[in-house]
């Protein structure tokens, strides 16, 4: 199976139903992406397909054959990308991080769709990911500081 | 500057020459008095324990006791070492200390070598710090000799060494070769307060670039040559034990390599996670359930509430609390149900370990080395030193790393034991619990019932508090109840039996069933529930009497200077004295307050709640004050109350593990529902400034939110909220 991640093509050789999130762990040696529940309800998992955030672990690889997939390895290819990052560095928004590449995955989509999110916009847009060290407040001010920032 | 002698610290320069390795490495001989237990395990003679390493390429790497978890001890721990040294934060890195309870004990865990009861920073302050000032002394003296200066005339800044009468300057790697020559000064010098340059600022974390890069590097990340990955069938309840199973599915499934049985169930190994998953899925195990647990949560609750009923052993006793209660004008009484609960961390549990003819390596985010070391040394029959546990950072744990009974890191164990000797003997296992496994598969914090009782005298004033509180020890149910003494479990009474609140007379009183429901310490351990009875009751007894509930804990803290700080802070933040802004139309607002000590600090919330017309209810806002000594990092005290309000809320508005039979009803986050971001209120965090040793953050910033909210629920109208989760309707 070929696959187009984060600008590159890379093979795997694995069943087309294997989730994406364990080709891109356990095959492609992409461990950014997070395993948190396997069932699409907390969000660790969550990387762009074409652009749109989707939950890796609960889709099969094959649906990502022709797409162009985005994980936390190649976000910092965007200037979007590189503002998140920034204004979570600058919020020291990281506890544990275990959530974090999800947490950040969506707030890049978010982002992208609605350049200048509420903080309604925000809460619903980030419901999906769970952060068990609560650093939501934290999320919420970084994506408002990350959508202000200068393009480039 | 404070000067103190530096015996105990110790040049390792030339050893780790002999390695190849960095140019000046200073360790610390712990001169402390270590547990019979610990001491006997000990290497022969001690050796000191590596603290910082400064390379010739200008780093400086400094070896963490501590595990990051999230609650920042990496960050703190660099930050007390790179201010003595006046490193530049840019050139610190961390590096996990390896299992060696010798040299890395924790002197606030009896020498146990471990993190937890938020000590980390406590454990920390001194050496860290010693072995920081130490280098900085090295690190002059050669400079003084290279540049042929008096000392006196060196200073250092940001990493750099420099002697501004001649313009000479050098950086820490272009001296450590030089530096590792020196002796260590006989005396150090500390810095008072006034001079720290990184202490007590709002550093960034040092995990930071790590964390948002998904560079960060977990157990579950750890890839090994030959490496395979173990899921485990685990028994449908607590004591059911595998009759047989039908593997035969199982192997055929693709990627599966081996079937092995061990104590704990059936493990399925494959290349990797979805086919092992796979082929557990297709694996038949008949169980033998006639031992099993079968209780219901109502069963245990029942047999909990008649337990209730009767004196128990007591844990403090002030004055004749019976006749006080007898004499009472008033006497008022609540009593309280409490579920267990998951730690849920966001990283399930993983282990790693090789066993080879070098011996075992492990890889974990460690929480308890010495116990796992041990565990594992009993295991495979080797010598402790021959265990070695990489510690990596781990994705949350709130206690459930620190299992003194080792269970998911001997579980992995047996799943290499089973294999050693045959064909794939000496591969690395990675044992991965999938998230129901890690919520079915045991360890919650216990669930309790609590039984309290006030009498107040026709002023108003308490001159009586009963309280009798019911469910498992924590020390009591491990392999550590040699250390419950007069059968009195601190993990069960900690956050009742020792208040600040100076009641007329008291008595506190516990039972502890037995039960076979693995517990274990869950973020802020008995505090957890406890602040929760006292809280509330106050304020049920502060409406009774007519008292509005702050005015109460006031007059009912005298004398005690640090909490009244900590309350008076709260109240001005949270405009106690004014009335809470209207909501939306329909709404109606409530305001509640909660004080509690915990691991040695102090932290008071007022909670603002709104209970829609439907009756649902949102926390808006949380005001927080906190004295935790001197704050190393504000930032990161910030982040840790943040973190413990959202982790108790979680717990507060829908927590709860329950049991239909001895099954666990829950198995995902689907139906053990948690906080989400909508759910977050705004959080203000106030820090009462401070000068003294620096106290615990990581825990005392979850007991007071659910106590607060329910008060404010109260104080909306709702009525008072007796058990947990709470439910308005
Ligand atoms: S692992 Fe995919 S949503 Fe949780
Ligand atoms: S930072 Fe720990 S789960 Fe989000």
């Amino acid at each position: 199976m070929k696959l187009n991640v984060n600008g590159q093509a890379l093979a795997a050789n694995v069943p087309g139903d294997m989730p994406l999130l364990w080709v891109l762990r356990d095959h492609l040696n992409l461990t950014g992406t997070k395993y948190g529940c396997g069932i699409g309800q907390c969000g660790a998992c969550t990387v762009h397909l074409d652009g749109a955030p989707v939950r890796a672990c609960l889709t099969p690889a094959a649906e990502a054959v022709g797409k162009k997939v985005l994980t936390i390895e190649g976000a910092a290819d965007t200037p979007r990308g590189r503002a998140v990052q920034a204004a979570w560095e600058k919020l020291n928004v990281v506890q544990c991080g275990y959530c974090q590449s999800g947490q950040i995955m969506s707030a890049i989509a978010l982002i992208e769709s609605n350049p200048v999110p509420t903080e309604l916009d925000i809460d619903a847009a980030m419901a999906g990911n769970i952060c068990r060290c609560a650093t939501y407040q934290r999320i919420r001010a970084a994506i408002l500081e990350a959508a202000a920032a200068p393009r480039g | 500057m404070e000067s103190i002698d530096s015996k105990g610290i110790v040049n390792l320069s030339r050893r780790q020459f002999m390695q190849g390795g960095a140019a000046l490495t200073l360790g610390i001989l712990l001169g402390r008095a270590l547990p019979a237990q610990a001491a006997a395990a000990a290497a022969p003679a001690a050796e000191p324990a590596a603290y910082v390493r400064i390379g010739a390429d200008n780093s400086v790497t400094i070896i963490a006791q501590h595990l990051e978890m999230g609650q920042g001890t990496y960050t703190g721990l660099a930050t007390l070492l790179a201010d003595e040294m006046d490193a530049a934060w840019s050139q610190v890195r961390m590096e996990g200390a390896p299992a060696d309870a010798a040299r890395y004990g924790n002197r606030k865990m009896g020498g146990m070598q471990g993190t937890g009861g938020s000590t980390a920073m406590a454990n920390s302050w001194e050496t860290m710090r010693r072995a920081g000032a130490a280098a900085r002394a090295m690190l002059v003296a050669a400079a003084a000799k290279q540049w042929d200066v008096p000392r006196g005339t060196i200073t250092v800044r940001e990493g750099v060494v420099l002697h501004d009468p001649s313009g000479r300057r050098a950086n820490f790697g272009e001296l450590a070769a030089a530096a590792a020559r020196e002796s260590v000064p006989e005396r150090l010098f500390l810095k008072n307060p006034h001079e720290f340059t990184l202490i007590g600022k709002p550093l960034a974390r040092i995990d930071n670039r790590d964390k948002v890069t998904g560079a960060a590097r977990y157990t579950q990340d750890v890839k090994l040559p030959g490496m395979l990955v173990a899921l485990v069938q685990h028994a449908p309840r607590f004591g059911a034990k595998v009759a047989s199973f039908d593997d035969k599915a199982a192997r055929r499934v693709k990627g599966v390599v081996e079937v092995v049985q061990i104590p704990s169930g059936v493990a399925v190994l494959a290349g990797d996670f979805w086919s092992a998953r796979r082929g557990r899925d297709a694996l038949r195990v008949k169980w033998d359930e006639s031992a099993a647990f079968a209780l219901s949560s109502r069963d245990i609750y029942a047999r909990y509430r008649e337990l209730a009923k009767q004196p128990g052993t007591v844990a403090r006793q002030d004055g004749d609390a019976d006749a006080a209660l007898a004499g009472a004008a008033k006497k008022l009484q609540v009593g309280y149900e409490f579920p267990f609960l998951a730690h849920a961390a966001m990283e399930p549990l993983n282990c790693v370990i090789r066993l080879d003819s070098g011996g075992c390596e492990a890889w974990n985010g460690e929480q308890l080395q010495s116990v796992d070391q041990a565990a594992l040394a009993e295991l495979f029959g080797l010598p402790p030193e021959r265990v070695k546990i990489n510690m990596l950072y781990a994705g949350g744990s709130f206690g459930r790393r620190a299992n003194p009974a080792s269970d998911y890191v001997l579980e992995c164990g047996h799943i290499v034991k089973a294999l050693a000797g045959g064909a794939l003997g000496g591969r690395p296992v990675k044992l991965v619990w999938t998230r129901e496994d890690d919520m079915r598969a045991g360890y919650y914090r216990p669930a309790y019932v609590h039984a309290l009782e006030a009498g107040l005298d026709a002023q108003g004033k308490i001159v009586a508090w009963k309280h009798r509180i019911v469910g498992q020890g924590i020390l009591a149910s491990s392999p550590f109840k040699a250390r419950v003494q007069d059968g009195i479990d601190p993990t069960v009474v900690k956050g009742a039996y020792n208040l600040p609140y100076g009641f007329g007379t008291q008595r506190v009183d516990v039972h502890m069933p037995e039960l076979p429901v693995p517990v274990l310490w869950w973020r802020s351990v008995a505090s957890s529930h406890n602040a929760y009875a006292v809280e509330t009751f106050l304020d049920q007894i502060a409406a009774a009497a007519g008292r509005d509930p702050a005015d109460l804990r006031l007059e009912l803290l005298a004398g005690r200077e640090r909490h009244l700080a900590v309350l008076r802070l709260v109240l001005e933040k949270a405009d106690w004295t004014k009335p809470l802004a209207q909501g939306a139309p329909g709404d109606k607002r409530g305001r509640g307050l909660a004080l509690h000590e915990s691991f040695d600090s102090v932290v008071a919330q007022v909670a603002e709640v709104s209970i829609k017309a439907d009756g649902s209810f949102t926390v808006d806002r949380v005001v927080c004050a906190v004295d935790c000594g001197l704050a190393i990092n504000p930032d990161v005290v910030r982040a840790q109350m943040e973190g413990g309000i959202g982790y108790g809320l979680s717990a507060a508005l829908s927590g709860a593990i329950t049991f239909n039979k001895g099954r666990v009803d829950q198995s995902n986050f689907d139906n053990y529902t948690v906080l989400r971001m909508p759910q977050m209120p705004k959080v203000d965090v106030h820090i009462v400034p401070s000068a003294a040793a620096p106290t615990g953050v990581g825990e005392p910033g979850l007991p007071p939110i659910a106590p607060a909210v329910a008060n404010a629920l109260a104080q909306a109208g709702a009525k008072r909220i007796t058990s947990l989760p709470i439910k308005l309707a």
